[in-house]
C-alpha cells in the first residue's frame, strides 16, 4: 500500500520526501479540522460531574 | 572466509523479492492498515488531550475575558471612596470595608454564562466562564467551561455554589485542582461585584455521590449556615473513574465599583 504510493509519487528522492510530508501534513490537518471533531461529538466519553448528569 | 564478490550477487540475486509492482500481498496491505489504524487512535487521543484541549483552553479563557471586562466596561456607578482614616499614608493598610451581604442573582437560562471564575493557583492567566447547568453544551463548549449544578445555590447565597469542570481535555477547567493549598484564593466575578472564597479541603468521592452538591456537603438534611463553594472535577488525571471535590467558604464580597480584590486586580488588568 505505501510501497505502491512511494512507486507512484514523481521525482528523486528527496523529491517524494518532500511530496510524502506535504500528504502527512494535508491528512493530520484534516483529521485535525474536520474528522476528529465529529467523532469526538460521537462518543462523549468524559463525564466530569457528580450524580452523572 | 570472505565471500567473494560473485558470491554476493548471487546471494542478494537469491533474495525473495516482495510483491512485484501491480501485485499486493493481502497480509501486507492488512498489517499497512492496522498499524495506520492504530496511529489514527493514538492520534486522536493527543489530538483530544493535547491539540484540541489547548485550543479549548486558549478561547475558553479570552471568551471570560471578554464577558469579565463587558461587565467591568458596563458598570456605570462610581467608586465608593473608602474611608479615610485619620492621616491618609498611601502606605497605610487599606481599611477593610464592610459592604454589607452579598447580592445573590438570580439563577439564569440554561448554558447561559453569569459568572468568571479565577483561581491564582491555577495560573496568572486563568480565567473560565461559568455558565448555568452541567451538560456537554457548557463543559464541552469552547467559550463557557464551567458549569453551574441546577439546584445548588447562586455566587455569594448562603449554601453551596457547586460546579464543575474537565479535568483534562475540553480546555480543562479544573487540571490543577489537585494543586490548591490551605487559604488559596477562588474568585468569582459576576455582573454585580466579586466573590471571594478561600479554598479549605479536598476530597475524593464516587461520581454518584451526590451529597457533595448539598447546602451542607455531605449532610443533606442539615440547614446551612455558610456560603461555600465546591469545585468538582474528575479523578485521577485522565481518568474518570472517581471525582475530585474541593471546598472554599466565602471571605468576602464587594461590588464591580469597589475594584477587584488586591491579589486580583494585576490579573484582571492583565486580561485587557
Amino acid at each position: 500500500m505505501y510501497a505502491a504510493l512511494w512507486r507512484v509519487l514523481p521525482g528523486p528522492v528527496w523529491a517524494r520526501i518532500i511530496l510524502v510530508l506535504i500528504l502527512l501534513v494535508a491528512v493530520l490537518a484534516v483529521l485535525a479540522t474536520w474528522v476528529y471533531p465529529w467523532i469526538d461529538g460521537i462518543i462523549n466519553n468524559q463525564e466530569a460531574t457528580v450524580g452523572g448528569s | 572466509m570472505c565471500p567473494q564478490a560473485d558470491d554476493l550477487i548471487v546471494i542478494v540475486s537469491k533474495r525473495p523479492r516482495r510483491a512485484q509492482s501491480g501485485k499486493f500481498s493481502v497480509v501486507g496491505v492488512l498489517g499497512e492498515l492496522l498499524i495506520t489504524a492504530a496511529t489514527l487512535v493514538l492520534l486522536f487521543l493527543g489530538w483530544q488531550l493535547w491539540w484540541n484541549d489547548l485550543l479549548m483552553a486558549n478561547s475558553q479563557s479570552s471568551a471570560a475575558s471578554q464577558i469579565s471586562q463587558d461587565w467591568i466596561d458596563s458598570n456605570t456607578l462610581t467608586p465608593e471612596l473608602v474611608p479615610s482614616v485619620g492621616s491618609a499614608e498611601p502606605s497605610a493598610v487599606p481599611v477593610a470595608v464592610d459592604y454589607g451581604a452579598p447580592i445573590v442573582a438570580d439563577v439564569p437560562a440554561k448554558a447561559t454564562a453569569f459568572a468568571v471564575l479565577y483561581v491564582p493557583r491555577f495560573g496568572a492567566d486563568y480565567r473560565r466562564t461559568i455558565a448555568e447547568g452541567t451538560g456537554h453544551d457548557v463543559l464541552n463548549s469552547n467559550r463557557l467551561g464551567i458549569g453551574h449544578y441546577t439546584g445548588t445555590q447562586m455566587p455569594g447565597e448562603v449554601g453551596n455554589f457547586a460546579v464543575a469542570a474537565h479535568r483534562s481535555a475540553f480546555g480543562g477547567g479544573m487540571h490543577l485542582i489537585n494543586e490548591l493549598q490551605l487559604g488559596d484564593a477562588i474568585y468569582v466575578q459576576t455582573a454585580d461585584g466579586y466573590y471571594s472564597y478561600r479554598y479549605r479541603d479536598t476530597e475524593y468521592v464516587a461520581p454518584s455521590q451526590v451529597q457533595v452538591l448539598a447546602s451542607v456537603p455531605n449532610h443533606p438534611e442539615a440547614s446551612a449556615v455558610d456560603r461555600i463553594i465546591t469545585l468538582t472535577s474528575c479523578n485521577p488525571l485522565y481518568s474518570t473513574a472517581e471525582r475530585i471535590i474541593a471546598y472554599g467558604v466565602l471571605e468576602a464580597w464587594q461590588p464591580l465599583s469597589a475594584g477587584a480584590p488586591a491579589e486580583l486586580a494585576p490579573i484582571i488588568a492583565a486580561q485587557g
